[in-house]
């Protein structure tokens, strides 16, 4: 409901977006498909580990916690691309869309979208170590908490000043205004592609340390053998 | 195949397979594991026994490393495993019934994943080998989370093994299963270990498994060590004629003096 609300108030104020609103929909659409997917791919993998009673057997095995979250990035993506190539495919032809027409941008926002996908991701798996799997509910809800901070459908100024701030702090906005500044002809806006790389650069390193904090604290707490049970 | 090994005998001034000094674990209040020493010698096979709440699976975890003591040291063949435990562990594996493989790999997936994760030579050569040892060819295409507690048994028995460890830790390792099967899974273990020279920790409640597998016993009550030695020697000791008898006197009175 918040999502579309902000939505209709972007298309009541400004025509030139009716004109153009069907690509930046179906766009913003396969994009935030990939932030979602690669969340979810990255979280799942962790799940199915606790899900099958499997973290035990991993950790007693020469893994490192380093190793198994770049296999756990590496899962993300293949699932992610699995998810929306034959998305992107439809669109060409069912309507008539080529997302690809976004061109070397598009490599670009993919990359960031991902990553931001894996630092959430890094994050769920802490707090699931930590909690159990009574918050696995994250994995499914986090990324729709941040949908309307995102800008997926409409520009950042739509939301209140404050919401803005927020949003522009978080890597998924400066990617969307990325995409819209293409799609309006307005070509790259690199300001925005190198902010959404700071950022992420930014929240994986939080990430993978609030995630080494939480493996420590399993290790400590006996999670590790406990976990789904 | 285990008929076709050569028995292995440790060099003489290899340090010993496991070496515990003052284990301490406490989860707030509660000391699960208090001030606990032992070591076992390469080769050997050695039984922990307690009752539930002993401390056992607690000190198994911590063998491990997935579990952080409070205080003391823990080495596995001579390795510090508070400090460097990734040199040990490919050389060391465990099988537990409270752990399992995932449910939606087939047998041979499972193993195939251990084999790489533990960095074995010939992968296909070694899977294939488990899974003819260990009687595995009719399920080794079925997903794991679809076998029954005995099949699934084997596969644990069959992941603990892909490394050839030279210690292995296992707990309760014929938990709910048929006399039959469990029978079967002691002599094969029995053989492995002679085989290889293996040492083998093994963590039981089945006092006829220690008292027939095990070269020494450690009693294990509220956190501590209370007594220890061979089989026979408790027995004698306690005037029982049957380790369970033992176990019975130690859980009821605690240990002799």
């Amino acid at each position: 409901m918040v999502l579309w609300g902000f939505i209709t108030l972007n298309l009541v104020g400004d025509s030139s977006w009716v004109s153009q609103s069907f690509g930046v929909l179906i766009s913003g659409v396969l994009l935030w498909d990939v932030l979602f997917r690669g969340q979810l791919g990255f979280s799942l993998c962790f799940l199915e580990e606790l899900w099958s009673r499997n973290l035990g057997h991993l950790f007693v095995s020469p893994l490192r916690p380093h190793e198994w979250l770049i296999a756990m990035m590496t899962m993300s993506l293949v699932r992610t691309l699995i998810g929306i190539i034959p998305a992107c495919l439809l669109a060409i032809v069912f309507y008539g869309w080529n997302v690809f027409s976004i061109g070397f941008p598009l490599v670009g926002f993919f990359a960031c979208l991902l990553v931001t996908g894996w630092w959430m991701g890094l994050i769920i798996t802490a707090l699931i170590l930590l909690l159990g799997l009574g918050a696995e509910s994250l994995a499914w809800l986090i990324v729709f908490l941040f949908a309307p901070i995102s800008a997926i459908y409409y520009p950042v100024d739509v939301l209140p000043t404050a919401l803005q701030w927020l949003a522009y702090a978080l890597p998924p906005a400066h990617v969307f205004e990325g995409m819209r500044s293409v799609l309006f002809g307005h070509g790259m806006a690199w300001g925005h592609l190198l902010a959404a790389i700071g950022l992420n650069i930014a929240y994986l390193a939080l990430g993978g340390a609030v995630f080494l904090v939480s493996f420590h604290t399993a290790r400590r707490q006996g999670a590790l053998l406990q976990q789904g049970e | 195949m285990l008929q076709g090994m050569d028995a292995k005998t440790p060099p003489p001034s290899a340090a010993p397979a496991v070496r515990v000094r003052d284990l301490t674990k406490t989860f707030g209040p509660v000391r699960a594991v208090d001030a606990v020493s032992f070591t076992i010698a390469r080769g050997q096979t050695v039984g922990l026994l307690g009752g539930n709440g002993a401390g056992k699976t607690t000190t198994i975890s911590i063998l491990l490393g997935l579990l952080l003591p409070t205080s003391g040291q823990v080495e596995v063949l001579g390795i510090d495993m508070l400090r460097q435990r990734f040199a040990a562990l490919g050389r060391m594996n465990f099988s537990s019934p409270y752990v399992e493989l995932p449910h939606r790999l087939t047998v041979r997936e499972n193993l195939t994943i251990y084999a790489h994760l533990y960095g074995i030579a010939r992968v296909a050569d070694r899977v294939a080998e488990l899974i003819e040892d260990l009687d595995l060819a009719a399920v080794a295409g079925r997903m794991s989370g679809k076998l029954s507690a005995g099949q699934k048994t084997r596969v644990a028995l069959a992941k603990s093994l892909i490394n050839r460890p030279e210690v292995l830790l296992l707990d309760e390792p014929t938990a709910s299963l048929d006399p039959d099967t469990a029978d079967w899974i002691r002599t094969y273990l029995e053989r492995y270990s002679a085989a290889e020279g293996a040492t083998v920790l093994l963590a039981s409640h089945n006092m006829a498994e220690v008292e027939r597998m095990c070269d020494d016993v450690l009693m294990m009550r509220r956190g501590r060590i209370v007594d220890q030695g061979p089989p026979a020697a408790l027995i004698e000791r306690y005037g029982r004629t049957t380790l369970e008898e033992v176990f019975l006197d130690i859980a009821r009175h605690g240990a002799a003096a």
